[in-house]
């Protein structure tokens, strides 16, 4: 039985076996490649999507989990980069080697869309559960607060 | 008698060749090369007629650039085709940046023998002079184009961006369509360093431009070598021998094969293959597989926290031959004669890169066995080449690379024998379809090269007035260089300069120094991590240094100021971070330490903590880095380089530790190899000072300041001497309760 589900906005399906973890029906078999494995455990949230409109840990979320429900994935954020996070994350510069950002993004999104107007500190809450091996962090933190600023 | 040995650190003469061609267009070509005997043939061109360009200008005035150095997030993929286009006078808006082909004896870099190698620091160091001749040369063949067009002396033009004018005649004329009637001459025009634009005339160098490959880091398009995606593509994925020199010698393929998507299981030289239709049936046929391992060499017996402490007792003792690194003076007479001796016994673990896209290729090798492509993110692109066409007994230029976007490098991506390059060709080669291999997370550690554990046993001399007269160093650690790269380390004449950098007295004023390495065997796969030899190194002599200056009872920045008098530009960076950090006026609690380093670039950084004394961790508050790199050629992202190294060096300080038994690395993921996360950071402060000097090097800079500024930070707020990296909450309760 296929399984079914919408990616960002799209009615797609697998034959992926049911236990398959979503990051690898998304990265290889529908091809969207922006969100990225890095530990495959949880623990670094560089596959971070949005499943409805909770952040979700892509490596840890068996496809079936997923049948029926909405998927978002960097790519579905906007198709120009004119989503507010985005531009904040290149108006400050964040990126370095960029791999872990599409899931820094997508974490930044879910803060703001549940809390618009975030304090420092629920910022540091919020993010740290995505690592960033190139020490982005204080930019990501003056990110999301422009991000907020201008949103 | 005097002798210094440094035989790396001296680089090698950069002579030119200078050939021009026209070619597809205007091309520029360039032949920048030295001594590339010790570097294999990559796909070289030989001929001007085959020969690659460096610079292309369209007829619609696009200025094509090569860029030698790959982008791992340190910026120099732009900075360098800026640093040429700066002397071309090219308008950046039309520039683009072409990734340059792995044709070394074109685009290698002079900092490493003609490697192409984006490593050390050394791309903006050793690449801007000859790339700012060589921009300046492109404008003068323009010039002279214009000159002849016009019929006017070449001396009476100038140029804008991307533009020729001649100010008598109010004429203009771009250099799109200057490149339609251009004729390139043979031999490159006569252009010397001196007559190169003034600094204060820049028009890019020193303005910030937002990195070429920046906004498809923001909407998931950048391309790393794990996003590749190609027609008949399986995956594979390796369980490769956990010890150095193993072998399989016995598999069990049994369980592996029931795996559902599992096509086919390889046996490799140094592990077993899993072929499958899907990343996920490949990772979960490698766990069903049962592979008993035959183990060559010492390292099957091996365990780093006995092996730690034989280590030191070598670094103590000197029971075995050492070779030296630096030496100047009479280091034993001078700690006879001195005053006062100081001595400490200094260890570092083995670290892990923890670079965050997991090492992984793509390969595709012909239905003939006699051709291969590959896509991959590697430091060393004529390297790659040639480890593949090694490992397939074919010509390298019947290898064509692709190289990618790097999800991170810090080293581990630049070895010789490109470990997580051949599985993809091997597997590829067996089965004559592209194969992505992938490794885990689990894999990049078991399978991991670390920064080299090191013992150091230093001792030192002052004289009567307080003043350092000897110091001696005297390091444990694997020979990490050859185990990276045995041709480097064989051309450095069997010098472990990974291994050992940092260990030398530069620029402080002491007369008698002997640094030197015993080396170790253990068999355990060791690398240049960033920073190198520098973060165990400076840890080693700044925080000896502090001791001194406290048993000596002088404040430890009047101390460094005092051993740098006559040193300008260090003594500038020590000053300015003291004055950053408001440096005598300590909060309550709290301890501050500083730290200095000559790494070409010169640095200082000071650090603010508090130490729990129940839990022993470490709270970093804040922490201030100055840097003089000489001309920064991309001022925010020398800022932010410095940011990212000083996160960096806030893990190794405080959290990151690789182990091992029987051989076989104990840590697993990101749950028991503790990275920095966000609520780590302090708040960071980065000044530049800036200078006129040339650029040297700012990717790793500031990494080695961490560790040292954090224990005499720690000295500071509670007496106590921290000697072991990394300073886990144990080992500071452990040192706090002794």
């Amino acid at each position: 039985m296929p399984i079914s589900f919408k990616l960002n906005g799209e009615s797609v399906s697998t034959n992926a076996p049911p236990e398959t973890p979503l990051l690898w029906v998304i990265r290889e078999g529908l091809k969207l490649t922006g969100t990225k494995f890095g530990c495959g455990a949880g623990q670094c949230g560089a596959c971070m999507v949005h499943l409805d409109d909770q952040r979700t840990f892509s490596c840890q979320t068996p496809v079936s989990a997923v049948e029926g429900h909405e998927v978002t994935t960097i790519e579905g954020l906007s198709s120009d980069s004119s989503h507010p996070v985005q531009k904040a994350w290149l108006a400050e510069s964040v990126p370095q080697c960029g791999y872990c950002q599409s899931g820094q993004i997508m974490s930044a999104v879910d803060l703001l869309n549940r809390n618009p107007n975030p304090s420092r500190e629920e910022i540091i809450r919020h993010m740290s559960t995505n690592i960033c091996r190139c020490g982005t962090y204080p930019r990501i933190v003056q990110a999301i607060e422009r991000a907020a600023r201008e949103g | 008698m005097t002798k210094t040995i440094r035989s790396h650190s001296e680089l090698p003469q950069f002579t030119r060749r200078q050939v021009m061609v026209g070619a597809a267009g205007l091309s520029f070509a360039f032949v920048g090369c030295q001594n590339v005997a010790d570097t294999p043939p990559s796909g070289a061109a030989s001929s001007s007629k085959e020969m690659s360009p460096w610079v292309t200008i369209g007829a619609d005035g696009t200025v094509k650039i090569m860029a030698p150095a790959v982008e791992m997030g340190q910026g120099s993929r732009t900075s360098l085709p800026l640093i040429l286009a700066e002397e071309l006078d090219a308008d950046w808006d039309k520039v683009q940046i072409v990734p340059a082909p792995p044709i070394e004896s074109i685009y290698g870099n002079p900092g490493f023998g003609g490697m192409m190698y984006t490593a050390g620091s050394y791309a903006v160091f050793a690449y801007y002079t000859p790339l700012r001749i060589f921009g300046a040369q492109v404008r003068q063949v323009l010039l002279q184009n214009a000159a002849r067009h016009w019929k006017v002396p070449v001396d009476e033009l100038s140029t804008e961006p991307n533009t020729v004018v001649h100010t008598p005649t109010n004429r203009r004329i771009d250099y799109g369509s200057i490149s339609t009637f251009a004729e390139v001459p043979e031999i490159a025009p006569e252009v010397s360093e001196t007559s190169l634009k003034d600094p204060a005339d820049f028009r890019l160098i020193g303005k910030d431009v937002m990195r070429d490959e920046l906004p498809q880091k923001v909407d998931g398009s950048a391309q790393y070598s794990i996003d590749v995606q190609l027609p008949g593509m399986i995956y594979g994925a390796v369980l490769r021998t956990p010890v150095f020199g193993g072998t399989p010698e016995s598999v069990d393929k049994s369980k592996a094969l029931e795996v559902d998507g599992v096509l086919a299981i390889e046996i490799l030289p140094y592990g077993v293959g899993v072929l499958a239709e899907t990343p996920w049936a490949a990772f979960e046929g490698k766990k069903a597989l049962s592979v008993g391992w035959s183990i060559e060499g010492p390292g099957d017996t091996f365990n780093s926290r006995q092996g730690i402490e034989a280590f030191a007792k070598d670094a103590r003792t000197r029971s075995r031959l050492t070779k030296a690194w630096e030496e100047t003076g009479d280091v034993q007479s001078a700690l006879s004669d001195a005053a006062r001796t100081y001595k400490g016994e200094f260890r570092s673990d083995y670290a892990y890169h923890a670079q965050m896209e997991p090492l992984n290729a793509v390969a595709s090798v012909s239905s003939d066995g006699k051709t291969c492509e590959i896509w991959c993110g590697t430091q060393a692109q004529g390297v790659a080449v040639a480890a593949t066409a090694d490992a397939l007994g074919i010509s390298p230029a019947q290898v064509k690379l692709n190289d990618m976007l790097l999800g991170g490098g810090f080293g581990r991506r630049g070895p010789r024998d490109q470990d997580f390059v051949i599985d993809a060709v091997l597997l590829s080669d067996r089965v004559k379809r592209p194969v992505k291999v992938m490794w885990t997370r689990e894999d990049d550690l078991r399978n991991g090269r670390f920064h080299p554990m090191s013992a150091s046993f230093v001792r030192a001399g002052v004289n009567a007035d307080g003043q350092v007269t000897a110091w001696h160093h005297r390091k444990a650690s694997d020979l990490a260089t050859k185990s990276q790269d045995p041709v480097r380390f064989e051309a450095a004449g069997q010098t472990d300069f990974i291994s050992m950098a940092g260990t030398e007295i530069k620029t402080y004023a002491i007369a008698n120094k002997l640094s030197e390495q015993v080396a170790q065997y253990t068999g355990m796969r060791t690398i240049a991590l960033r920073g190198i030899g520098y973060v165990h190194n400076k840890f080693v002599t700044e925080v000896l240094l502090d001791e001194i200056a406290l048993g000596e009872g002088i404040d430890p920045i009047e101390y460094r100021l005092d051993l740098l008098s006559g040193q300008p530009r260090a003594t500038k960076v020590v000053e300015k971070v003291a004055e950053m950090s408001n440096w005598g006026n300590t909060p309550e609690g709290h301890g501050l330490g500083v730290a200095y380093i000559d790494y070409k670039s010169q640095l200082a950084a000071v650090v603010d903590v508090t130490v729990n004394s129940r839990s022993g961790a470490i709270k970093v508050h804040n922490i201030w880095v100055a840097i003089d790199c000489g001309i920064a050629v991309q001022p925010d992202n020398v800022v932010a380089q410095q940011i990212g190294c000083t996160v960096y060096g806030l893990g190794l300080a405080l959290s990151e530790s690789i182990s091992m038994n029987q051989g076989i690395v104990e840590q697993t993921n990101f749950h028991n190899y503790i990275v920095p996360r966000i609520p780590d950071v302090p708040k960071i402060e980065v000044e530049i000072v800036h200078t006129p000097n040339p650029p040297t090097g700012a990717g790793q800079m500031a990494t080695p300041l961490i560790a040292p500024a954090i224990s005499n930070a720690v000295a500071a707020a509670t007496g106590v001497r921290l000697r072991h990296m990394p300073m886990t909450p144990e080992r500071v309760l452990s040192a706090l309760n002794a």
